[in-house]
């Protein structure tokens, strides 16, 4: 706890340190790394706490993208009515796709995760008028009339910071709910969560569309930081790094994604930046590394942490 | 739409279909047998084709370049099974797939660091050039048909191992009972490591193969990989017959797609409208008929036995 709060804090004073060394590639560095966090976060609460291996989150990051996007093609730049938008859009096929895929389980689960995801990615691609294959970008940045600039760097900054803030207590609180016993009870032991009567399919479900309209928040912020929407958004190596950080930062466990989005994406950022042949072949590390992790650190960072309490 | 062009489909639709079917029997029985995920599959199918166009290049003979792919590809997954996945097959899906995953980015810089990022391409084999003519109007690429009898070749040399030999029948006690087969004093590590290492072998034969037809690149592995785990996920996982099935009905029903959902749009809706959304649908049709079998049957058309 006296950890998170002191990370939480020092994250908080980062403009401030950017500004003070005249560094302000650090502020949008970590704002990238923060919303993958809220990314990771969203899938942690199925994957993690539920069981349910989704191959395929990647999906909501498009679709929050997409719905900015789309909106402010069409002219509509009301930041409010986007993030409705992007949450309901996201919500709306994480039901759906749920709905089917929360049938099967085990390895058929992360298959049909995963093939909706391509559906979905290679409609991305099709649609010409939004820029197919190539992507295109955005219009303009969200607009929250006046209240806040997402073209303030340091604003931005600010508002990822809260939102990721708040959803690391909306998580806390669903799964210490009756609603969140319940989903980590059906993990553990299906057969006896139905024997003391709870069917665990509506519960998954409910689930899902909270992950999916979570990680929607994290695609809307995500078009807004970098501007610009391609289908890539949506590839299955994006879904199989929003999955590997839950497990770099140990899976089950509330603060893991960030501390898993926070070491992959910084890691990744310092290998690639080298020069010569480690920065050129800079997956090949991070491949090695990934392997390395599953392979030895089972329980991921988080469980290296001293006093970290695991909810899984 | 003239019937000439339709068996003509028909055929590229079995030429792929069969390429899927290498891919999807290794990958079928490592998981039937050993229960591991392995997204790394694709990269044997690269490294196989690599290998052969960097043998037939060296040498001028594409039979070495068979020969090298083949055992090269049955060296490189021997060892990725001793040195890497041996360790994973009592942990769960979740570990098999980042694991697998970590391997894929692995495979594809160490392919960009000998052979570089940029495509190979490499000529039919002198031997197998030109057309065929099947019927009247149908002239038939040679190379094409080849693939095609060699596939159902491979498919017969399965069924007769895994059905008719003691091997096999190991291999099917395996994979109903570990602790059994190996108390009864089989040593299921080396019947393991070999099955992966023939598994990864198909998936090399199916790259070498590719090669002539498709680019050669980094990464070519996973185009091929998420449509050959469709195949087996339709089929019934851990499944030589429903790989096989799988593989004819998905290679047709994605040839198909990509060679007449857009003119038979084009007759429901304005040929405008049919012209963007073909190619599209076309792409989504396979993962469209996975998520309809898997919301119909959850565990496949032909689950295997024994699970």
């Amino acid at each position: 706890m006296v950890l998170l709060v002191v990370g939480l804090a020092l994250l908080a004073l980062v403009p401030a340190g950017a500004a003070y060394f005249d560094q302000p590639f650090y502020v949008d560095l970590l704002r990238r790394v923060m919303i993958f966090a809220i990314a990771a976060l969203s899938l942690n609460l199925i994957l993690g706490y539920g069981g349910m291996v989704s191959f395929g989150h990647a999906a909501y990051l498009g679709i929050g993208g997409y719905s900015v996007a789309i909106l402010a093609y069409y002219g509509v730049h009301n930041g409010f009515l986007q993030l409705a938008v992007a949450i309901g859009a996201s919500a709306l096929v994480a039901l759906l796709i749920g709905a089917i895929s929360i049938r099967t389980s085990g390895i058929y689960f992360i298959m049909i995760t995963l093939a909706f995801t391509q559906m979905l990615y290679f409609l991305g691609i099709s649609l010409e008028e939004f820029g197919g294959d190539d992507g295109m970008a955005l219009a303009a940045r969200s607009d929250f009339a006046g209240l806040i600039d997402l073209g303030d760097s340091t604003a931005f900054y600010y508002v990822v910071f809260v939102v990721m803030v708040v959803f690391l207590y909306l998580i806390h609180r669903i799964v210490n709910s009756r609603f969140g016993m319940v989903i980590r009870a059906s993990k553990s032991n299906e057969a006896r969560t139905r024997a003391i009567g709870y069917s665990p399919y509506p519960y998954r479900l409910v689930a899902f569309v909270i992950a999916g309209a979570m990680c929607g928040v994290a695609g809307f912020l995500l078009v807004n930081h970098t501007a610009y929407l391609t289908p890539d958004f949506m590839h299955w190596t994006r879904s199989g790094e929003i999955m590997f950080m839950v497990i770099l930062g140990g899976i089950g466990t509330a603060v893991g994604p960030v501390l898993g989005a926070f070491v992959l994406l910084l890691l990744e950022d310092i290998i690639s930046g080298m020069a010569g042949f480690v920065g050129q072949h800079w997956q090949l590390f991070i491949g090695i590394f990934l392997v390395l992790v599953v392979l030895f650190a089972k329980r991921g960072l988080a469980g290296l942490l001293p006093g970290a309490r695991r909810d899984g | 739409m003239n019937a000439t062009l339709v068996v003509e489909q028909v055929l590229n639709g079995l030429q792929f279909g069969v390429m899927l079917f290498l891919m999807a029997a290794g990958l079928t029985l490592v998981f039937g047998i050993m229960n591991l995920v392995n997204l790394a599959h694709g990269s044997m199918y690269m490294v196989g084709a690599y290998l052969a166009v960097a043998a037939t290049q060296w040498t001028g003979s594409y039979i070495a370049g068979i020969a090298l792919a083949l055992l090269g590809t049955l060296a490189v997954g021997v060892i990725t099974e001793v040195v890497a996945l041996r360790s994973l097959y009592e942990r769960d899906h979740l570990d098999q797939v980042l694991a697998t995953f970590g391997l894929i980015l692995i495979f594809n810089e160490l392919i960009a660091i000998v052979w570089g990022r940029a495509a190979l391409f490499s000529d039919i084999p002198q031997a197998l050039s030109g057309h065929i003519e099947l019927f009247t109007n149908l002239r038939y690429p040679v190379y094409r048909l080849a693939i095609i009898v060699v596939g159902l070749l491979v498919a017969l040399l399965l069924w007769y191992v895994v059905s008719r030999t003691r091997l096999g029948m190991l291999i099917r006690a395996g994979a109903s009972n570990r602790t059994m087969v190996s108390a009864l004093g089989v040593n299921i590590r080396l019947l393991y490591t070999a099955v992966f290492g023939f598994g990864a072998a198909l998936a090399g034969l199916a790259g070498l193969m590719a090669g002539p037809i498709y680019a050669v690149q980094p990464g070519m592995g996973e185009l091929i990989l998420i449509q050959v785990f469709v195949v087996i996920v339709i089929g019934g996982i851990g499944s030589i017959r429903g790989a096989l099935a799988g593989a004819v009905i998905v290679g047709m029903v994605d040839t198909m797609g990509r060679a007449f959902l857009k003119p038979l749009l084009g007759v429901l809706i304005s040929p405008t409208a049919a012209e963007s959304a073909g190619p599209a649908l076309a792409s989504m049709l396979i993962y469209l008929l996975m998520a309809v079998v898997l919301a119909l049957r959850p565990e496949g058309l032909f689950p295997a036995r024994g699970h």
